[in-house]
């Protein structure tokens, strides 16, 4: 790691996050052909979430083998030491300017302004709060994110309850009623609005059904009691427009209720930039060399959409590094010449331009889940997908063959039943 | 003529999304006569396996002293029988080791009679010195 007084004034290429997304971009740059380039993190080491994601299950694509979280970051971290890459940890990121200088404050140096030929926004994301769904009731002390009390048990021992309602399905939330049953704490139920729970099935299995726990589908909280610390709370059936039936409603006594309702990207710095934000992705525009909107200024990660596999982060950053040293070495490749738009049951769709001259990978989240469709790519190209889920990207490489005869400048993206035969069957 | 319900035990396979609801059946002398339900090879396998001899990777986290953070994060190196989880989670309960630890470094060996080391699943360097 950098002692921080021996920073120096200028960069090519400094990263703003050392979670895997930030690990990978400087890797990448280094790659890139750069080799001053610092990566910055407020929390004291690197490695982003994974610190606290103990559980395995990360790394069978980049790595070959399943890792722990940690694992996965220490592999990465011992890859940036080997390389000189000089990482300032306890550091926060208050500014990014149109210039690329960036303004670093930490308890050791104060604020400090250090410039950079090319900038990486790696900052990862945070956790939607009780706010974005608005539960009523009062307020006592007891509820919080899924994220948050895996850090408290995982890192710093410090038990959230001792019977913990889960709401919402998301594998952090089934990860972390496992967690806990093992660490003694009773856990009554997960409960999802949705008519699908949002978690992997490998998650649904291991966590929930090898404890016996219960998955109460189109069911939510509606309210919480409590003055001082959560007594119980109200859950209630929801119809198909997710209105909760009052008249079916029941409580349940718990302590502790933990929310495991989706992730945010975390665009504060993104959005003083003045970055194109795509309402979709909650992250920047970005092109296929993850470039936004800003020159000099790209991204990767969960900053710039939710990933659920940490090596497709890896991947992407690592691509968002390199272009980042080609920019700052004068060898950006051409601009793209075709923008992607999401079409028929797809929710997002990133990167959102790409150009005709090489593979890309894009990354696509459906809205519905839907058995046996067709991926369509404008009508350059079509694929069978056999099943698609809200909770898992769907990863589409577009080819230089497959745009040979493309003179257009859009592209939709549509996953359609596939009921139909395909336009192109034998 | 056999009680044919009662013989049947079903499955979520974890194979792919697609989430295939597996039954095994089997004989009165617990053999399997047959798997149904699954789309690919990928969740016969996965079926027989979760009837016969069902395994799983356990993480966990033991008492740390002196390190960067309170709790060590530990894995087992291979699946534990899955009936054996807690006595391998119990028998981490009361562990405490001193820091510095270095990921990969033995916790407990044959952890609980499973044959099955415990591990690091991180380097746990000392507490740094306060400012
Ligand atoms: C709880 C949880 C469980 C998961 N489980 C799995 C799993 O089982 N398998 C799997 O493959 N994937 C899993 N994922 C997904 C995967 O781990 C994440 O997608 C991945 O960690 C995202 O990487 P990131 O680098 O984009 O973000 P993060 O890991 O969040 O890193 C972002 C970093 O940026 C820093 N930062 C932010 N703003 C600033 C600033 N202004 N200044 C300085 N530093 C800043 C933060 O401190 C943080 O360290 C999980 C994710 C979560 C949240
Ligand atoms: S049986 Fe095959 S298709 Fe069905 S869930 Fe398992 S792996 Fe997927």
């Amino acid at each position: 790691m950098t002692a921080l007084q021996h920073l120096a004034t200028r960069y090519d290429v400094i990263v703003v996050g050392a979670g895997p997304a930030g690990m990978g971009a400087a890797v990448g740059a280094l790659e890139g052909g750069v080799d001053r380039v610092l990566v910055v993190d407020r929390e004291i080491e690197a490695g982003g979430i994974l610190n606290q994601c103990i559980h395995s299950g990360f790394g069978l694509h980049h790595f070959g083998e399943e890792l722990t979280g940690p694992e996965y970051a220490q592999r990465f971290l011992e890859q940036l030491l080997e390389r000189d890459i000089e990482i300032a940890t306890d550091c926060y990121v208050l500014d990014v300017a149109h210039d690329r200088t960036v303004t670093l404050m930490s308890p050791e140096i104060g604020v400090r302004r250090v410039a950079a030929g090319s900038v990486v926004l790696a900052m990862g994301a945070r956790e939607r709060t009780r706010g974005a769904i608005r539960i009523p009731g009062s307020r006592p002390a007891g509820v919080m994110t899924a994220g948050l009390a895996q850090r408290l048990v995982n890192q710093i021992g410090v038990l959230p309850g001792r019977r913990a309602v889960i709401l919402g399905s998301g594998d952090i939330g089934l990860i972390m009623a496992r967690r806990m049953t093992l660490e003694g704490i009773d856990v009554p139920g997960v409960f999802e609005i949705m008519t699908h729970a949002n978690g992997l099935t490998r998650n649904i299995v291991q966590c929930l059904h090898d404890f016996d726990i219960p998955l109460h589908l189109s069911t939510t909280v509606v309210e919480i009691h409590g003055r001082d610390r959560v007594e119980q709370v109200t859950v209630a059936p929801v119809d198909d427009r997710l209105r909760p039936d009052l008249s079916r409603a029941r409580t349940i006594a718990c302590d502790t209720l933990l929310l495991s309702i989706g992730l945010i990207p975390e665009n504060e710095l993104s959005q003083k930039l003045g970055i194109r934000i795509d309402p979709a992705t909650a992250g920047p525009v970005v092109s296929s060399a993850m470039e936004t909107s800003r020159d000099g200024v790209f991204a990767g990660g969960n900053v710039v959409h939710i990933h659920d596999l940490v090596d497709f982060v890896t991947q992407e950053s690592l691509l968002a590094g390199e272009s980042a040293a080609r920019f700052v070495t004068g060898r950006r490749r051409p601009a793209d010449n075709i923008r992607l738009v999401a079409g028929s049951n797809v929710a997002s769709v990133v990167p959102h331009t790409i150009s005709s001259d090489s593979d890309h990978t894009v990354y696509l989240r459906v809205r519905r889940p839907l058995e046996k469709s067709w991926l369509r790519l404008g009508d350059v190209y079509e694929r069978r997908l056999r099943y698609v889920v809200p909770a898992e990207l769907v990863t589409l490489t577009v080819r230089p063959r497959f745009l040979e005869r493309f003179h257009g400048d859009s592209l939709v993206i549509d996953i359609v039943p596939r009921d139909e035969p395909g336009r192109y069957e034998e | 003529m056999r009680d044919a319900p009662e013989r049947i035990t079903h499955y979520l396979c974890i194979g792919c999304p697609l989430g295939c609801r597996l039954e095994v059946e089997e004989d009165e002398s617990g053999a399997i006569v047959e798997i149904r339900g699954f789309s690919c090879r990928k969740g016969k396998v996965f079926a027989e396996r979760e009837h016969t001899d069902p395994r799983r990777m356990i993480a966990t986290t033991v008492t740390v002293v002196g390190g960067r953070w309170p709790r060590l994060p530990v894995s087992v190196t291979e699946e534990v029988p899955r009936d054996r989880m807690w006595d391998v989670v119990k028998a981490l309960r009361s562990v405490v080791i001193d820091a510095p630890v270095a990921m990969g470094e033995v916790i407990v060996a044959d952890v609980a009679a499973t044959g099955v080391d415990v591990v690091a699943t991180r380097d746990m360097p000392l507490a740094e010195i306060a400012r």
